[in-house]
């Protein structure tokens, strides 16, 4: 779909264009028109490979994943039929830089297709030749999205997903399952699938598929989804080979289960899908994990090769009249699509202050970005507008290039018209000219009110504070310690190791009490880590680089002195009030029952029949999430129980079985060795009740509805066991107000952002890791702890950390003492202080997060958030509107009722 | 930024510039991404900001809160196509009511001025964190606003009282008192917002200032009165 001479992504670092393969002249030595127009002769057709030797301490593979290609297998009839695509292909046809410019369209006719299928598990959870018997994890949650994104295209669409088990199990996954669930004309079918024919005329697709109501069935779609799987890296064997590490059975990174970013070859880490396949939150996890790595390796050269950055002197402009100058960005296709962008720019000059206007293809370009300095200082601009996308991501890239040009930061504006503007009204393109004008015209008012702004730095003390003594605060307090850092580790127990202390085996095998009292004992014998036992943390004050918490502890009081903190509190276990637990001893929780199979309790390994039943205080009503664990730890348990005693009849009752990712074989390997497998509805839960079996010993019967062989079911079980939920810590609420953190809506510690910053909160120099953040296995909490520990070395390296210039500020003859503000600010950045006749508020700059609360709430405008001042604002709001008479004519033009 | 920031004033200022409608966004109420929970703020000031245009004869209508997360694209399509559709059936500000354009800009200007004031008044209110829907039709009574409106009050400086001490002068947080040494302070009640710091900072032993409520304030001395004629210490 790309010509030969392309940019290859819109977000594609470095963003420059480049020639591929397809270019005629590297095949067949024609064309070479590409050359004569480059008027900077930029381009050169007889470059060759050239080798470059780099000498590294350490070297982290990334090498991610391959979607899984379905041509390999002709029954998908991919490439064959022209309406079936990828999932892989309908990403790219939702994208606006995408081939139909983000309508979704179907190939054969270029018609919208109103009537989709999608099928999972293409290429997983298969054991076929040529696909993958693992379950590529992030399927089920991608199509929802895709399910989502379709509906928001066309509200009328018809969306039909046939799949095996919906694995919702990450983080707010279950409630975004069921907000897909929930919208009209979307249909989650349980059912195999096979694709039959395409109709010659419409060339829609027939599937055809089965449901235990109506049994087998053929129906026709528009269009048809395969929900592609991710397999390794395609060159991955001589990956393999040239660094020399081991892969494992399904060809992916062979890791270390205690430390899953380690390689065989000490110094060579892994991150990423190159682990297994994992969602963004999970590689990016074991990004900063195997930094962390690193860094202990290589602390001692730490910033050997920085430089730093020199800006040129900051020129006074407080006496010159506003000059401001506007870039326009067409962001690709993204604005210049639907924007008249010449247009746009010939309007800005026009805007009173306005001295030069020009348009950009990305602003954010590198030579785009050193266009932006040069013209600022070529045409003696003191403000300047970047009307583009949302200040969100690139508003620290253009602050930046203002100070390249010797203007203080904050006489940058950004007009968003991208977010704002055209991604809304792809339609509407004469208004969406008209409205990127009105929002331009507003930041060109406020552009003239800006004023320069300090960032002060605050010093950094080394010290970390790490809260929680389990797997994810030894190894986070570990890492940090190894990179040369005090780390004080506070533990509310008299002992470390939380709740893996109950934890006797993972499913691939590994011995965690081994493993335990082995990182117990390296933090004892680490020299930096302080470690308080019987803790209880009493105040948390100050802020990033500057922290004072108070813990009381076997040590007695102590006040420690950090400059980041990481909260890895752990979770508890849901008590289960269903199912006779805690009034008959025959049910079990399987935490309890790992214990007892590990005891050897003969009442659990010498019984006939075992029953679990998953989803025990979750995914229901009060707790709207999956806890993750629960469908491996019973399929762990029951295999177990297999090796022990391979008579016993095990029935795991279940409502989707989350065997995601490589835990995947060992589901089939429980189905295998004759664990009975049942599924339950939500609405038609087993029930117990105590009973005789046949041959009259007493049992727990359970009876439960089997879909499959459509009629009720009665089990004699001598021990059942339940799948508790697991729960955010008792404590999290109290943690949370004591650092100022935030929880998400399952009272789980809610990170700053999902994807972008997984392992850390809002509240800066706070980070997070284990099961405090959501329910995750022991690996996956390594790969966290190491990723909050790089996360905290990245500010306790330093020196000093800048904090933002737009804080509040007083005007002190203005202040009439009332204490609004003082009342609205939850940071504590003001306090009110008794002068001789009133009393007045005094503001902590270095604490204000810049919410603007106080400026709202203060009555006599003594209080202002700088860079977001009343003036500023109401500027803003008296540019939107053109001036009276023309008001007269928008309302006509609106054509009022 | 956060929505909270949205201040009364500028929801006036919007109106008086000749606009028909505002529309706030914020996010969910009880998932703010930190700990401020601004958008209980935001709630209080519209729901405030609605009584005060019901007093002013304009109808509530016009203004409109709603709280969504950023990947509701729907529900914010939604939302503002309705709001869009149902200020389009109002007409523009001022029709539905009945009241002219400039009877519009007048009281609201009017109503402008007593922000300051407006604000002191309902200080808690304006920060309180209401539980439930039901609450909110509670939080601001239309009784009240009129009373609010009714009984707004003034400060006066009585000219046989002041002393001309300045400090009231010095303390006013507007610029509003008007004075000099030996001169007789007088409120400018055009500047003044009705903060009573003038009331708090006068010394008691002078007791000049008084607060008028509901009542006009009488006119200001004229200024070749105000001199006050001390007796020379010799």
């Amino acid at each position: 779909m790309n010509k030969a001479v392309h940019v290859y992504f819109a977000q594609a670092i470095p963003l420059i264009t480049y020639i591929d393969e397809s270019c005629l002249y590297l095949k067949e030595k024609k064309c070479r028109i590409c050359e004569r127009v480059c008027k900077n002769n930029a381009i050169d057709l007889n470059q060759t490979l050239e080798k470059k030797e780099i000498r590294v301490g350490a070297i982290i593979l990334s090498a991610g994943l391959e979607p899984f290609d379905p041509k390999v297998k002709k029954e998908y009839h991919y490439g064959e039929f022209d309406n079936i695509v990828t999932s892989m292909d309908y990403e790219r046809l939702l994208c606006s830089t995408g081939p139909y410019q983000g309508e979704i369209l179907r190939a054969s006719d270029k018609k919208p297709p109103h009537k989709i299928a999608w099928i999972q598990c293409v290429g997983s959870r298969r054991v076929t030749p040529g696909e993958n018997s693992y379950c590529s994890a992030v399927c089920c949650t991608y199509t929802q999205k895709q399910v989502i994104v379709t509906k928001d295209h066309d509200a009328t669409a018809d969306c039909t997903i046939f799949h095996n088990d919906v694995r919702a199990y990450g983080k707010d996954f279950e409630r975004f399952y069921e907000r897909t669930e929930k919208l009209p004309d979307v249909r989650f079918i349980r059912s195999y699938t096979s694709i039959v024919k395409e109709d010659p005329e419409t060339k829609n697709i027939t599937v055809r598929y089965s449901t235990y109501e109506d049994g087998v069935k053929e129906e026709e779609f528009d269009m048809v989804v395969l929900s592609v799987g991710l397999n390794p890296p395609a060159d991955v064997k001589s990956i393999a080979n040239k660094f020399g590490i081991e892969l494992n059975p399904h060809n992916f990174c062979k890791i270390d289960s205690v430390n899953p970013m380690s390689t065989n070859r000490p110094g060579i880490f892994v991150s990423g899908g190159f682990q297994g396949p994992l969602d963004i939150p999970e590689s990016v996890f074991s990004a900063s994990g195997a930094g962390s790595q690193i860094g202990e390796l290589l602390n001692y050269r730490r910033g050997n090769l920085s430089k730093e950055r020199i800006y040129p002197p900051e020129r006074d402009v407080s006496e010159e009249e506003p000059r401001i100058g506007v870039f326009v960005c067409h962001c690709g296709a993204n604005i210049g699509r639907i924007v008249n962008v010449p247009e746009t720019v010939e309007y800005c000059k026009t805007l009173p202050n306005v001295v030069h206007a020009q348009e950009q293809l990305f602003s954010c370009a590198t030579n785009s970005a050193k266009e932006i300095t040069d013209m600022t200082k070529e045409k003696g601009l003191n403000r300047v507008i970047v009307a583009a996308c949302s200040p969100r991501t690139l508003e620290p890239l253009f602050r930046d290039t203002v100070r390249e040009a010797g203007i203080n930061q904050y006489y940058m504006e950004m007009a968003n018209i991208r977010e704002h503007n055209s991604w809304v009204h792809s339609k509407e393109t004469e208004e969406a000219t008209q409205k990127a004008k009105d929002i331009i015209r507003m930041s060109a008012a406020r552009a003239c009110r800006l004023e320069p702004l300090q960032e002060f730095d605050l010093p950094v003390d080394k010290a970390a504070l790490v809260v929680g003594g389990g797997i994810a605060g030894m190894n986070c307090a570990l890492s940090i310690a190894n990179q040369g850092h005090e780390v004080h580790l506070v533990e509310k127990n008299t002992n470390l190791g939380g709740i893996a202390r109950r934890i006797h085996s993972t499913l691939d095998g590994l011995d965690v009490q081994d493993y335990l009292s082995d990182l117990i004992a390296k933090v004892y014998q680490h020299q930096s880590i302080h470690v308080y036992h019987d803790a209880t943390i009493t105040d948390a004050t100050g802020y990033v680089g500057n922290f004072v918490t108070s813990v009381k502890s076997e040590r007695g009081f102590t006040q420690i002195k950090h400059g980041a903190a990481v909260l890895a509190i752990g979770a508890d276990l849901y008590t289960p009030t269903e199912y006779l637990y805690g009034q008959d001893d025959r049910v079990t929780t399987h935490l309890e029952l790992e214990e007892r199979i590990t005891r050897g309790d003969e009442k659990i390994i010498n019984a006939q029949s075992l029953v679990m039943i998953q989803c025990v205080g979750c995914r229901n009503e009060d707790r709207n999430y999956c806890s993750r664990l629960c469908c491996s730890q019973a399929v762990k348990n029951a295999l177990r129980l297999k090796d022990i005693n391979p008579e016993m009849d095990i029935y795991i009752l279940f409502r989707d079985m989350r065997t995601y990712g490589f835990n995947e074989d060992y589901y089939r390997a429980a189905s295998n060795k004759d664990i009975k497998f049942i599924r339950y509805e939500p609405q038609d839960k087993p029930e117990i009740e105590a009973g005789e079996s046949d041959d009259g010993r007493p049992v727990l019967k359970v009876t439960v509805t089997d879909f499959v062989l459509g009629k009720k079911l009665e089990l004699d079980a001598d021990v059942i066991s339940l799948a508790a939920a697991v729960i955010p810590s008792e404590a999290t609420r109290e943690v949370a107000g004591l650092f100022k953190v935030t929880l998400s809506p399952d009272g789980f510690f809610k990170e700053a952002h999902v994807k972008l910053r997984p392992v850390e909160f809002s509240t800066d120099g706070v980070y997070l890791c284990g099961l405090a953040h959501y329910p995750k296995f022991i690996q996956e909490t390594i790969n966290q702890a190491y990723g909050a520990a790089g996360r905290a070395l990245t500010l306790l390296s330093r020196d000093s950390v800048v904090a933002s210039g737009s804080v509040a500020q007083l005007d002190e003859s203005k202040c009439i003492g009332c204490g609004a503000c003082v009342s609205a600010c939850a940071y504590g950045v003001l306090e009110l202080r008794d002068t001789k006749k009133t009393k007045k508020a005094t503001v902590n700059p270095v604490l204000c997060k810049g919410d603007g609360l106080c400026t709202t709430k203060c009555p006599t405008g003594a209080i202002q958030l700088k860079h977001f001042t009343d003036e500023e604002l109401l500027s803003q709001i008296d540019a939107a509107f053109p001036e009276e008479e023309a008001i007269e004519q928008l309302d006509a033009a609106v054509g009022y009722l | 930024m956060c929505s909270g920031r949205v201040d009364l004033s500028f929801v006036l200022r919007a109106f008086s510039k000749g606009i028909d409608g505002v529309f706030i966004g914020g996010c969910h109420l009880n998932e703010c991404n930190y700990v401020t929970h601004g958008n209980y703020h935001a709630l209080n000031m519209v729901l405030l900001a609605k009584r005060i245009m019901e007093h002013m004869g304009l109808n509530p209508d016009r203004l409109r809160i709603e709280f969504m997360s950023g990947a509701e694209a729907s529900l914010f399509v939604e939302a503002v196509n309705g709001f869009v559709n149902q200020v389009k059936k109002l007409g523009p500000l001022g029709v539905s009511e009945g009241i002219n354009a400039n009877e519009v800009k007048s009281k609201l200007a009017q109503t402008t001025n007593l922000v300051p004031y407006i604000k002191l008044v309902n200080r808690d209110k304006l920060a309180s964190r209401l539980k439930t829907p039901e609450e909110y039709d509670g939080l601001f009574t239309h009784d009240e606003i009129e009373k609010l409106f009714r009984e707004v009050v003034s400060y006066y400086i009585d000219p046989t009282k002041c002393q001309a001490c300045s400090t009231c002068l010095k303390n006013c947080p507007a610029d509003a008192i008007v004075g000099g040494k030996n001169q007789i302070h007088v409120i400018d009640q055009e500047k003044c917002i009705k903060c009573g710091t003038c009331l708090n900072v006068c010394p008691p032993r002078f007791g000049a200032v008084t607060k008028i409520s509901g009542e006009p304030v009488p006119p200001p001395i004229p200024k070749e009165a105000r001199t006050i004629a001390r007796k020379s210490k010799t």
